[in-house]
């Protein structure tokens, strides 16, 4: 019998996507788990952006460049172009307070930036909405309106329109169900989307072709 | 074993000797930025650990403005252990299993290294006011002369609180290519208005003690009471309100009213008694001399710290402490976004802590954790 093989982690779609040799700046990077694996098994240039102080201790212990600061102030300092690859794993929806300025500046300081956030609008979500009348919890987006540490709700449709409209680039993208991925309509089947993308500007030079394919927007 | 030395226990690096080497001996003289020289220059230090054959582990650690060579370790004697004890000791942060510490007191200081109370050779007197002004990069120069006699050209790293953060901006600035790595402690790339006005009023409060005679005390009475004044402001600045809460209350002691006016406060009583313990181990005219040096310093030079940083290879660790007022942590942020604009290697933690500017010398823990990772990440990188 053919043993059955895992499903990839979101993680894993990161680490696939940068670069080996690279530089990086994780906006919002937690204790620094996917900067260590992006250091060890990339050679990635790690620094990140961390506002708690227990998980800046821990991203040293790691060995990685980590600032104590707020996401929303971390960018402007950098010259343009200074990073290979910046990344918000969940942060863009958790931590940021302007997501559209500081979207932008990562942009700016990078050659393509990695977004991944929870999907709003997940047929579960869509269900409890319609049918119930309650503000949606799904695994993806687990918790009540009152002890949520979101602070921004969107959708893969919302993130792919807003890319469009901004002249943005998607150059990769891939979404989750419940532990699997999923291809088909993911803006109503997936709890949460990752993409790669790019100034428009910038990445027409690099791009030689190939747009993710399929509706995203549905 | 011989066990009268010393009431303490010898934890951490045990016993250490003082140490002096002379630079510059006539005809040779060591210049200064002011434009004058001085011949020679005598600079006590003290080391712990060992320097290992290919000499790339040593780590400079630079004292701050009262402090002194004697960074860990006990002198024969001595009831209580360097400033730095608890960070510097086999398995410490600055590991002496690991690592060469080396140590030295600052040009204009009076704990060993040339400075106004030491005498003049070309008059036979203490120098006093006659001193030449010294500067933070004039310090720095006289420690590179120390690196020089010991063997080192390149440290591992250079570590400092306060002033000693100047000074290791300083070895950023002048002597890129002799560290792989700084940690910076609770500093400003130039001090603010604030940071200048408590130092003016411990140099007037200097000034205006009838038996500072221009700087000419040396062989009367010292200017004690000013130099005593001078520290209680000092100490007022390194701590936070929540520190003297805690350690003081509104508590009374016995004795506390046999002062005028005094209220007998238990804070008033740990004032009086730093200022005048002070007065024991420093000198009043290199309390004005090195408190002129940290006011008029700037790792820029006037221009953008940024620009002074460019090309820095070295691997840089930035702490600043939660309730650090004299230094707040605006102002290690601004030596962050200067390393951020130059592309340097760069790490940022706001350690939390209630003890105001003292905390770079009492928390340990969260210093040792942090230090400890860092140096090891930079051995790693080789």
């Amino acid at each position: 019998m053919a043993v059955r093989k895992e499903g990839r982690s979101a993680q894993d779609i990161i680490v696939d996507w940068v670069e080996p040799g690279s530089s990086v700046l994780e906006l919002g990077c937690g204790s620094g788990d996917l900067l260590a694996r992006l250091a060890s098994e990339r050679g990635v240039r790690a620094h990140g952006i961390e506002l708690d102080d227990a998980s800046v201790f821990s991203c040293i212990e790691k060995g990685l460049n980590v600032l104590h600061e707020e996401v929303d102030d971390a960018l402007r300092d950098y010259g343009s172009g200074a990073f290979d690859y910046t990344i918000f794993d969940g942060s863009l929806q958790r931590v940021v307070r302007r997501p559209h300025a500081v979207l932008r500046e990562a942009l700016r300081v990078s050659e393509k930036t990695i977004v991944g956030f929870s999907n709003f609008a997940h047929y579960r979500a869509r269900a409890q909405i319609l049918l119930r009348g309650r503000t949606p919890v799904t695994p993806s987006l687990p918790y009540a309106w009152h002890d949520t540490p979101n602070l921004h709700f969107l959708s893969i449709g919302d993130f792919v329109d807003y890319c469009e409209s901004g002249g943005i680039t998607i150059e990769k993208s891939w979404f989750s169900g419940a532990g699997r991925e999923v291809r088909l309509r993911p803006n109503l089947t997936a709890l949460s989307g990752y993409f790669l993308i790019a100034d428009l500007q910038d990445a027409a030079a690099r791009l030689t072709g190939g747009t993710p394919g399929g509706n995203l927007s549905s | 074993m011989e066990r009268e030395d010393t009431t303490a226990v010898l934890d951490g690096v045990g016993l250490v000797e003082p140490r002096s080497v002379t630079i510059a001996p006539p005809p040779d003289s060591f210049l200064l930025d002011c434009g004058e020289s001085l011949s020679p220059v005598t600079v006590a230090y003290e080391t712990y650990g060992r320097l290992n054959a290919d000499r790339s582990n040593a780590v400079l650690v630079a004292h701050a403005f009262s402090g002194d060579a004697h960074a860990a370790g006990w002198h024969r004697g001595d009831r209580k252990p360097g400033w730095w004890h608890d960070m510097i000791g086999p398995g410490r942060a600055f590991d002496t299993d690991r690592f060469f510490i080396v140590c030295s007191n600052v040009l204009g200081g009076c704990r060993g290294t040339t400075g106004p109370s030491t005498v003049d050779p070309a008059t036979g007197r203490p120098f006093g006011g006659s001193f030449p002004p010294v500067t933070i990069p004039d310090m720095v120069r006289v420690q590179a002369c120390l690196l020089d006699h010991l063997g080192i050209d390149t440290l591992l790293s250079v570590a400092g609180g306060s002033m000693g953060g100047q000074q290791v901006l300083e070895w950023l600035v002048s002597y890129s290519g002799r560290t792989r790595s700084a940690i910076v402690c609770a500093t400003a790339a130039k001090h603010s208005p604030q940071q200048i006005a408590f130092n003016e009023v411990g140099r007037q409060a200097i000034l205006s003690d009838p038996n500072w005679n221009h700087g000419d005390y040396y062989g009367g009475e010292r200017p004690a009471g000013g130099l005593s004044v001078a520290r209680m402001v000092g100490h007022i600045t390194y701590m936070s309100d929540t520190s003297m809460s805690e350690k003081f209350g509104r508590r009374v002691c016995p004795d506390g009213r046999s002062h005028p006016f005094g209220n007998g406060f238990e804070v008033e009583d740990y004032l009086h008694h730093k200022g005048s313990s002070f007065v024991e181990r420093f000198d009043a005219n290199s309390y004005l001399y090195i408190t002129r040096a940290i006011d008029e310093y700037d790792a820029a030079r006037g221009g953008s710290l940024a620009a002074a940083f460019e090309g820095l290879e070295a691997r840089v660790l930035v702490m600043s402490f939660g309730s650090d007022w004299l230094y707040p942590s605006y102002q290690s942020q601004h030596v962050v976004r200067a390393c951020k604009r130059a592309g340097v290697e760069v790490s940022y933690c706001e350690v939390p802590s209630t003890y105001g500017h003292d905390a770079f010398l009492l928390e340990v823990d969260e210093q040792t954790r942090l230090i400890t990772h860092f140096l090891r990440t930079v051995e790693e990188e080789g």
